[in-house]
């Protein structure tokens, strides 16, 4: 007992702040991205595997926006929009002509995609990460660390981003067709609800979220073709743990799992706190596979 | 076949089903059916169990694509038509299973067809105010989810919802199923406040003296094809031709 107590004593209070801080940064970047993965699964019944890539495409067009105009918001602007006009060209194109047909083509059509936008973006830009400045390069002082304000406005952002899709699924007019789409698809068109482009309009939208989020993320990791690679593999398992298509679900998700990774990385090393969220993945899955963080199912 | 009936005026009934066929897989469900609603007419379907009454109503709202044959909707051809447009042209359709959106709650089941385009602000409060007082109990639920209403009153939110769309025919897939006696008689009412607002309305009933009493005209069907027609006020409930399509 005593040198299980010793254990956490050599854990300075600071360090815990500071890996809350950055466990909940981590988490609204995550959820941000993962609620767009799980609109799209949760609405379409598509797992989205090309969703990396429309963050990693995301980023590359907030690089080019903010070389040419140096404006970092307009390149935020400039890349929800691009990426999610790409994401209703992709579902029209790619998606809707598999309505109805096995998930697994959805899979694989979105598969062959993600490898087709990757070497698109290797092609084009190159093997090299390019950095996106961030807006701001103000810092402030947390205990022994200067923390940087940006961080904490990303966080914002995603937050303000993702209340605003809940304020607009849950008032809107389209929200409400997004809804009902989702309950019960037949009934849905027979109210007259155009259904083949409620979906392309959800893909579009999950689409834009990708893309806003992997410009917000950029000034952190730097942009490469691989980018969406790791962000997509960490958003399936919240989408998972938060229950598949379960928006709130994947929020918290988000955010706990960023969190246990985020205190772990106290005593392991960053590439060794990944492990949590696979451990968590497992645990879930075992034992409570509709999700962590959904009510149980009657 | 022609419509005698009431209703259809020199321009035509306003849905004409004319000799479709549908298969679900390799079993042929409507073998040919034909059949007639005029403007504002209630037009009773019968038939036993699984002899394609409810597949000949998913055939006119589109959602089984007929393989041969015609439907004709407002003098339009309207087979293939997806059904959100037909939706959208005024056919309203209120399922076997009522299949209201169970996690929005009732005034937003309502608004699913009710935000249309060009419909204006005033209008949609109209025709709120209008179910709200045909349904009261709707009105006072309006923020509860749709799945928490008893079956009753989802029958009533399915058929309210339907009437959203300002539809020039509602298509009742069994409406009685499951009720109480209570609520059966408040479907006739239903029926019979569709039919004074011009609404027609085509019914598939097991309920025969709700049928006979809620129709002008009835159709009877027996394995995917039409067998018999005749005015409801030239029948009876215990009439042979009754015994002779639905054995009871």
């Amino acid at each position: 007992m005593e040198t299980f107590l010793s254990f956490f004593h050599t854990v300075p209070l600071e360090q815990v702040v500071i890996q809350t801080v950055n466990g909940i940064v981590a988490g609204m970047i995550l959820a941000l991205v993962a609620s767009g993965l799980t609109l799209i699964f949760g609405i379409m019944e598509v797992v989205n595997f090309a969703h990396g890539e429309l963050f990693m495409l995301g980023a590359y067009v907030g690089v080019v926006t903010l070389a040419a105009t140096g404006n970092f918001w307009l390149a935020l602007v400039a890349a929800t929009l691009l990426i999610a006009l790409l994401g209703a060209v992709i579902h029209v194109t790619t998606l809707r002509p598999l309505l109805g047909r096995d998930p697994l083509t959805t899979i694989l059509a979105t598969f062959g995609l993600s490898l087709v936008l990757q070497n698109y973006a290797l092609w084009q830009f190159g093997p090299v990460a390019r950095k996106i400045q961030e807006p701001f390069t103000g810092q402030f002082t947390l205990f022994y660390l200067s923390y940087p304000w940006y961080r904490l406005v990303i966080a914002g952002l995603s937050a303000a981003i993702i209340a605003a899709l809940y304020v607009f699924l849950k008032y809107g007019r389209y929200g409400i067709w997004i809804r009902a789409t989702t309950q019960d698809r037949m009934m849905a068109e027979a109210m007259g609800i155009p259904v083949p482009w409620v979906l392309t309009g959800v893909f579009a939208i999950g689409s834009g979220m990708a893309a806003a989020s992997g410009v917000l993320f950029g000034p952190l990791v730097g942009v490469n073709h691989a980018m969406g690679l790791d962000w997509v593999l960490k958003a399936f398992i919240v989408v998972v743990v938060g229950g598949m298509g379960n928006l709130g679900g994947s929020i918290l998700a988000a955010i706990f799992i960023s969190l246990l990774e985020a205190y772990a990385s106290l005593w392991l090393s960053p590439a060794q706190a990944i492990i949590v969220s696979f451990v968590v993945l497992i645990l879930t899955l075992l034992f409570r596979p509709t999700g962590l963080f959904v009510p149980t199912p009657k | 076949m022609t419509a005698d009936g009431n209703g259809v005026d020199g321009a035509g009934p306003l849905l004409r089903v004319d000799g479709i066929h549908t298969y679900y897989g390799k079993s042929h469900i409507l073998n040919g059916v034909s059949l007639e609603v005029g403007d504002g007419e209630v037009v009773g379907l019968l038939g036993r169990n699984g002899v394609g009454k409810s597949t000949t109503l998913k055939a006119i709202v589109g959602l089984v694509r007929p393989s041969r044959g015609q439907v004709v909707f407002a003098g339009r051809p309207i087979a293939g038509v997806s059904p959100h447009r037909l939706a959208r042209m005024g056919i309203g359709y209120v399922p076997e299973d009522r299949r209201v959106f169970r996690l929005l709650t009732v005034l937003e089941n309502l608004r699913t067809g009710l935000d249309r385009h060009g419909v204006t602000k005033e209008r949609k409060q109209e025709l709120l105010d209008k179910v709200y007082a045909f349904f009261p109990v709707l009105a006072e639920r309006r923020n509860q989810p749709g799945g928490t209403l008893s079956g009753g009153e989802q029958q009533m939110l399915a058929i309210a919802r339907a009437m959203m769309l300002e539809p020039k025919i509602i298509l009742l897939d069994e409406p009685t199923e499951g009720l109480m006696p209570r609520m059966v008689s408040q479907i006739r009412e239903i029926i019979g406040v569709l039919h004074r607002e011009r609404v027609a309305v085509l019914l598939v009933e097991q309920n025969v003296p709700l049928t006979l009493e809620a129709s002008q005209r009835i159709y009877f069907i027996e394995k995917g094809e039409v067998r018999h027609h005749a005015k409801a006020s030239e029948l009876q409930v215990n009439d042979p031709v009754i015994h002779q399509y639905l054995g009871v």
